[in-house]
């Protein structure tokens, strides 16, 4: 059984606003039904004000898509569409107070529902730029589409060079198997053969462990003051582009080598969340000239960090 | 859980508080080796013959040394094929089918990998074989042939007994994953052609961790484990000494039990399909209704998903399973109900209700009274269904944007 939270609980045997709405005039279809998964989304829009007046849903799925279908409906009631659409996956999972790694992508329904039902309103077309894979890191949410993606961009060639560009595999070691067999299929593609005692590729600064008599300025050659300017500066730097995509990033702590942020909205729970992080985890090594290893961090988790 | 409803015997059953018994002496009193010379480790070797005797009556082996102790199914699984391919090293294809336990279809999609041939033979809408599709496969470069006595989702029973003649005939080795199917159907190995056969003691009321591989005399055999002389050096480790007697035990038990497991039980299975196909519209049984396990029910509830079932029953008590894809995390429904061109929109909504001696009257009339309003509950969430039944054309009424 699923480790699901009492609100998750709650919405599901108790769901809000479950049902066709009455004068709707907005309705988006989305899910898929050999996933299990499919919601329709249906909103009574005020013309004047585009203030969502009432919001329903039908979902056929599994416990957590009830629930986050009934906390999206919460969500979004009384909104304008505008503010409706600033409404994240992360928003609908943390209303809901968490929902399992397998899961999240009933919050990315949910918001995809959304989008498609304002797309409807307005006259648009909504088109869904999301491909799922089969889940193969479980520790870190990786699907297999975002894995054979980041090998082909990047011409990746072994295990550690795909953990260290998605994170999967960085966790319980158990997909690594899952991880060989895509890295075998994608290098045969280029008439590669797989090659298990690859070594991977060069980072850009080596990585030293830190030790106690490691001065944690000396790899940098900054000041611990100066070193988190720059850490700050960087992820400023990059906040623009994530708010464009409707996400953010939080700087939390910085413990040595490992710098603690946590995404927010869509950038937490997305499957690209772990090729993003490779990207700002690529700017600040090279801003740096140190390696440094960025490391998400959920929203418990801050407080046990920051309460540490 | 004293007071819930457990209908989930076919992922793991109680163990009968008469076997607990007699396994509590074999950890506290007799916990000797039964390897050594001395009194603490003779005893145990003697409980071990027993139970090994207990375990050849219910099988009707015609010798106790075919009885090989593992520790769960999936090794004597495991065991079965891997010592097929290696005893006939020139032989390099497997004949099993789509609808195996996971310990045999995904071992044999690993060895696919590893560059042998295997042919999963298809069933139909019934979840049945073809056997003139299995007699064209077999052929001299087959090393095994493994198909399941029972099937885990459905109890659908297939015809193991003339499948196995039939690969004689050919000359190749045939095993069986009995492990749904030992203590629920009456087995007779010795007028059998089979050669190796695997069971689970945790499906009949004996401990989790102990299963066994039979290999039927004269089979060629080459061990997973090597190491100790332990099971006549077919599989070294020290002897789970408590586990087989608890074995030992089950067996026995299933054996006094048989009549009523046939009678009584499949009795109150029946009872519980005609009265959920009674009571909820757009369900229907999975499988080969006439020919399955008396112990199980799969009831497809088309338009709905099993986890919500699944979560929904648990708040009544109610102990089920669900071929759903969100119940496992996958991204698709049972491979079972796939292989039987279930729709979609009703393979999410498989319920595998499986019994056991335990099971009262009482309880399998609560169900019938809980599940219509489950059912109508979760109707009414999903976009398939109208005011009161599926919507015209449910497929053209709601099509989602991405599948």
């Amino acid at each position: 059984m699923w480790d699901y939270s009492e609100t998750v609980k709650e919405h599901f045997f108790n769901p809000r606003n479950a049902g066709e709405v009455v004068e709707a005039n907005a309705t988006g279809d989305v899910g898929s039904i050999s996933c299990g998964d499919a919601l329709r989304l249906q909103l009574k829009v005020n013309a004047e004000t585009e203030v969502i007046e009432d919001a329903g849903f039908q979902t056929f799925g599994c416990g957590s898509a009830i629930a986050s279908s009934s906390a999206l409906t919460e969500i979004i009631k009384g909104k304008t569409l505008d503010d409706a659409l600033k409404v994240t996956n992360q928003d609908i999972a943390d209303y809901l107070e968490g929902l399992p790694p397998e899961k999240m992508h009933c919050s990315v329904m949910g918001r995809e529902a959304l989008q498609a039902a304002i797309a409807d309103y307005r006259g648009e077309e909504w088109k869904d730029g999301h491909e799922e894979g089969e889940l193969i890191c479980k520790c870190f949410a990786i699907d297999a589409v975002m894995i054979e993606d980041t090998i082909r961009a990047n011409d990746l060639s072994s295990v550690e060079d795909v953990t260290n560009y998605t994170k999967a595999g960085g966790g319980c070691s158990s997909c690594h198997e899952g991880i060989e067999e895509i890295l075998t299929k994608v290098l045969a593609e280029k008439g590669i053969e797989f090659d298990p005692e690859a070594a991977p590729k060069p980072q850009v600064a080596p990585f030293e462990e830190p030790t106690s008599d490691t001065p944690q300025v000396a790899a940098s050659g900054l000041t611990s003051f100066q070193r988190i300017k720059k850490i700050e500066e960087v992820i400023e730097k990059v906040r623009p582009a994530l708010q464009a995509d409707r996400g953010d990033i939080e700087l939390i702590d910085v413990d040595g080598n490992k710098i603690m942020v946590h995404l927010v909205g869509a950038c937490a729970g997305c499957q690209m969340a772990g090729m993003t992080l490779g990207g700002i985890q690529q700017q600040l090594m090279e801003e740096l000239g140190e390696f440094i290893h960025l490391v998400p961090v959920q929203k418990k988790a801050v407080h046990a960090v920051a309460g540490a | 859980m004293t007071d819930g409803i457990y209908l989930d015997n076919n992922a793991t059953t109680q163990v009968d508080p008469e076997i607990v018994t007699e396994m509590l002496p074999y950890f506290t009193e007799q916990y000797g080796n039964p390897s050594s010379m001395h009194q603490f480790g003779n005893k145990v070797g003697h409980a071990i013959k027993k139970a090994r005797g207990q375990v050849q009556d219910l099988l009707g082996a015609e010798h106790d040394s075919e009885i090989v102790f593992t520790s769960c199914g999936t090794e004597s699984d495991s065991t079965a094929i891997l010592s097929a391919l290696k005893a006939y090293p020139k032989r390099k294809e497997i004949i099993t089918t789509t609808i195996e336990h996971p310990a045999v279809l995904e071992l044999c999609k690993h060895l696919e990998k590893e560059g042998y041939t295997v042919h999963f033979l298809e069933v139909d809408g019934k979840g049945r074989l073809d056997l003139n599709a299995y007699q064209a496969l077999l052929s001299p470069n087959v090393a095994v042939v493994s198909v399941m006595w029972a099937n885990n989702e459905t109890g659908t029973l297939f015809p193991v007994a003339e499948m196995a003649v039939m690969a004689r005939e050919a000359n190749v080795l045939f095993h069986t994953d009995a492990v749904q199917a030992v203590g629920k159907v009456p087995i007779d190995l010795k007028n059998s052609k089979i050669d190796m056969l695997s069971l689970s003691g945790h499906k009949l009321h004996a401990p989790k961790g102990i299963g066994v591989l039979y290999l039927k005399r004269g089979t060629r055999f080459r061990p997973l484990l090597r190491g100790g002389h332990q099971e006549r050096g077919r599989r070294a480790g020290t002897e789970n000494a408590a586990s087989i007697v608890g074995l030992g035990m089950a067996c026995e038990l299933a054996m006094e039990h048989m009549a009523y497991e046939n009678i009584e039980v499949k009795a109150l299975r029946d009872r519980l399909q005609e009265g959920i196909l009674d009571a909820v519209p757009s369900c229907f049984v999975t499988g080969d209704a006439d020919n399955r396990l008396p112990n199980t029910l799969n009831i497809a509830f088309e338009y709905v998903e099993g986890e919500a079932i699944l979560m929904l029953l648990n708040k009544d008590g109610i102990a089920c399973s669900s071929g759903s894809a969100c119940t496992s995390g996958s991204l698709e429904p049972s491979h079972v109900m796939r292989a039987m061109d279930i729709p979609f929109t009703a393979a999410h909504g498989t319920i595998r209700f499986s019994l056991s001696r335990y099971n009262t009257p009482a309880e399998i009339e609560k169900v019938i009274e809980v599940i219509p309003g489950i059912m109508t509950k979760l109707r009414k969430l999903s976009p398939y269904w109208g005011d009161d039944g599926p919507k015209v054309d449910p497929g053209a009424a709601f099509a989602p944007a991405y599948s």
